[in-house]
């Protein structure tokens, strides 16, 4: 099981031929990750990679039944791009480019929500599912399989998470980063229930940082729906207000927000929340009674 | 990015929203002039890209000319949370009955732009907000339909009873949602929103900030920034793809990802140290942006010693090791370095350290105490 990808996704990579994008592509079929299109418009009939290239995402899918797309292309060309999955009516989206201007998530969510189709990110890093699936920009060596579920408003700091807990020979089901954008494709509570529902997921480790007040609803959240063991680490105890931390989420704005606050919310819903990256493996352990 | 609110008013006027009659001055005798054109009474406003400008005094009252020339000698020149005052808005005095709050911007949950609007206008929303949330009331709108004109009214209607000023009021939410959409605005807020004597809606005070990532296609916009010396530098750091933002401490941080770089303040701080500042090189760097990383951490003669935290996802470890030998072969550093390299070659990036002779650590909880340790190291 796990969740979002896995050994059936067929994957197609929006933006193939830049340079990210055809970097990752390697990167990804490296790992093992099923890739079965990339698209970039006018360059159709090319290959990347053995990979076939093709000009429209309808295109795409029609040749190749691919399910899950993956976004790499400039900023300014994002959202249209996450519409036109959409439009061609894959599963699952994954954008990862940063930068992304807002009311273009404004309109591509609103589309896709129509639609019924998932969104990650954007400015996210992806999500991997261990020896099955990397859809995203995640470093593969350092995930084991699992039984853990990880989230993370955050890219960089998820690896450190996951090197500690592999590093602690605690295995991941699926690790999803969900970027640090102020309007996002799918959030703390769609992936808690998914989490929930996973029967290879046994503990959840939720990495959140300062600004909005999606942890604060991700505490009541757990409080109501979710049974199984939660762990939380939030980023930003001791960055000063009202400064811009390169995530545009991470505002912390009139006494809403803060640190202190998220701590306190997870803690009243009785999730312990590790002060230092280091106790999330310890934290686990104890909830899971693994010595 | 933020603006003034004389240029918050200017884009209302352009869309044809009634604000009050005003003048920018950067000088009591441009306040006396503005204040005769105008008529009496005025009132003098000092124009800083902050908050809280009326409880700073900023904000001030004048029904004769001495008192607008008062007024100018007090607030120009006048500091307000770290901005000092170089112009005030002069804006005729306008009788009203009631104060009312509009805001639209981005909410998170919705996903979609927001319209916060209340009867309990002015300077204490934000206390009506903490104590009386349910007088502030919230309207999502749906981004496929817009604000339509059943919509506008439907907000309209439930702050006001006479169809007048409902009308008036529909008409103002559908201009406010027009200038969101067209600007790129995050927030659009008229606070207060006042009902005046003669009948009619006017916007007494008004502030837009925008999306940033939006700025390449608003070039009006954009035109419009005054960055503080704080933000030029941050500017600067952001055109080399770095994030900088200078705090008051003595370690100078450079690590890869707003996450990780907030966590490795954090880790900072939670062992008794002082993070000099935030700093994100990014994804994907280039020896390059370590260069110019190492300059800017050097610029801060604050910093007493670099730590250097990266975990290599786009990153490569070895890129960042050579970069940081280039720059120390280039530049005069003489402040102790600690360096903790993990994740996509790593191993690569340590050999280039270790041969040039510099030492490194393994974990982030050891990078912080050494660059502790280093700091409270005796002269």
């Amino acid at each position: 099981m796990s969740i979002l990808v896995n050994k059936n996704t067929r994957l197609l990579v929006q933006g193939i031929t830049g340079r990210d994008g055809s970097f990752h592509t390697s990167k990804m079929k490296e790992y093992g990750t099923n890739i079965v299109a990339g698209v970039s418009p006018g360059k159709g009939g090319q290959t990347v990679d053995g990979i076939p290239v093709f000009n429209t995402v309808e295109a795409a899918v029609k040749a190749t039944g691919a399910n899950t797309s993956i976004i790499f292309v400039p900023a300014p060309l994002a959202g249209d791009a996450i519409m036109e999955a959409g439009e061609a009516g894959v599963e699952l989206v994954i954008c990862i480019s940063e930068g992304v201007p807002t009311l273009d998530m404004v309109k591509a969510t609103a589309y896709l929500k129509k639609k019924g189709i998932k969104l990650i990110g954007a400015n996210c890093p992806g999500l991997i599912t261990p020896e099955e699936a990397l859809v995203g920009i995640l470093p593969g060596n350092i995930f084991k399989k699992g039984n853990i579920g990880l989230m993370s408003r955050s890219g960089t700091l998820t690896y450190l998470m996951v090197s500690l807990l592999t590093q602690a020979d605690l295995g991941q089901s699926t690790c999803v980063g969900i970027g640090g954008d102020p309007v996002a494709g799918l959030y703390y509570q769609e992936l808690l229930q998914m989490f929930q529902d996973d029967p290879e997921t046994d503990a959840i480790v939720l990495i959140g940082e300062i600004g909005g007040e999606a942890e604060e609803r991700a505490a009541q959240y757990i409080k109501e729906h979710v049974t199984k063991p939660v762990v939380a680490f939030i980023a930003g105890q001791s960055a000063p207000p009202g400064k811009r931390m390169g995530h545009a989420g991470a505002i912390i704005s009139s006494g809403s927000g803060t640190a202190e606050e998220k701590i306190a919310a997870f803690e009243a819903v009785g999730v312990p929340v590790a002060r230092l990256p280091i106790e999330i493996p310890q934290l686990i352990k104890k909830l899971l009674k693994i010595n | 990015m933020k603006i003034h609110e004389y240029q918050s008013k200017e884009i209302f006027s352009r869309y044809a929203i009634p604000v009050t009659k005003e003048i920018v001055c950067y000088s009591a005798d441009e306040v006396c002039a503005a204040t005769e054109k105008l008529g009496l009474p005025v009132v003098v406003k000092a124009q800083v890209l902050t908050g809280g400008r009326g409880k700073a005094g900023g904000v001030k009252l004048a029904r004769t000319l001495d008192a607008a020339r008062e007024a100018a000698n007090q607030i120009l020149g006048m500091d307000i949370k770290g901005y000092t005052v170089e112009k005030v808005l002069v804006a005729q005095g306008v009788k009203f009955n009631s104060e009312f709050y509009v805001g639209l911007t981005i909410d998170r949950n919705t996903k979609s732009v927001i319209l916060m609007a209340s009867k309990e206008g002015g300077v204490e929303i934000e206390e009506v907000a903490k104590d009386n949330p349910d007088a502030i009331l919230k309207f999502p709108i749906d981004p496929d339909l817009g604000m339509t004109p059943f919509f506008a009214r439907k907000i309209a209607f439930a702050l006001f009873d006479d169809f007048s000023l409902v009308k008036q009021a529909a008409d103002l939410f559908q201009k406010l949602y027009k200038i969101f959409l067209e600007t790129d605005a995050s927030l659009v807020e008229i606070n207060p929103l006042v009902l005046t004597d003669e009948g009619k809606l006017l916007a007494l005070d008004g502030k837009m900030t925008f999306d940033d990532n939006a700025l390449y296609r608003q070039p009006g916009i954009e035109a419009l920034n005054e960055p503080t010396e704080d933000e030029k530098k941050e500017i600067a750091a952001h055109e080399s793809g770095l994030t900088y933002i200078r705090l008051e401490g003595n370690i100078g941080c450079m690590v890869n990802g707003a996450g990780l770089a907030m966590a490795s303040m954090d880790v900072i701080k939670h062992y008794g140290g002082n993070p000099a500042n935030f700093l994100d090189i990014g994804g994907s760097s280039s020896p390059k942006k370590v260069i110019d990383a190492m300059n800017l951490l050097l610029s801060d003669k604050n910093v007493k010693v670099i730590m250097i935290n990266i975990f290599g996802g786009i990153t490569r470890c070895d890129d960042v090791a050579r970069g940081l030998v280039s720059a120390l072969d280039q530049m005069k550093v003489d402040i102790p370095i600690v360096i903790r390299l993990s994740g996509t070659n790593a191993e690569e990036g340590l050999k280039i350290i270790k041969d040039y002779n510099l030492p490194t650590v393994n974990s982030l909880s050891e990078a912080a105490q050494e660059a502790i340790r280093l700091v409270n190291l005796p002269n």
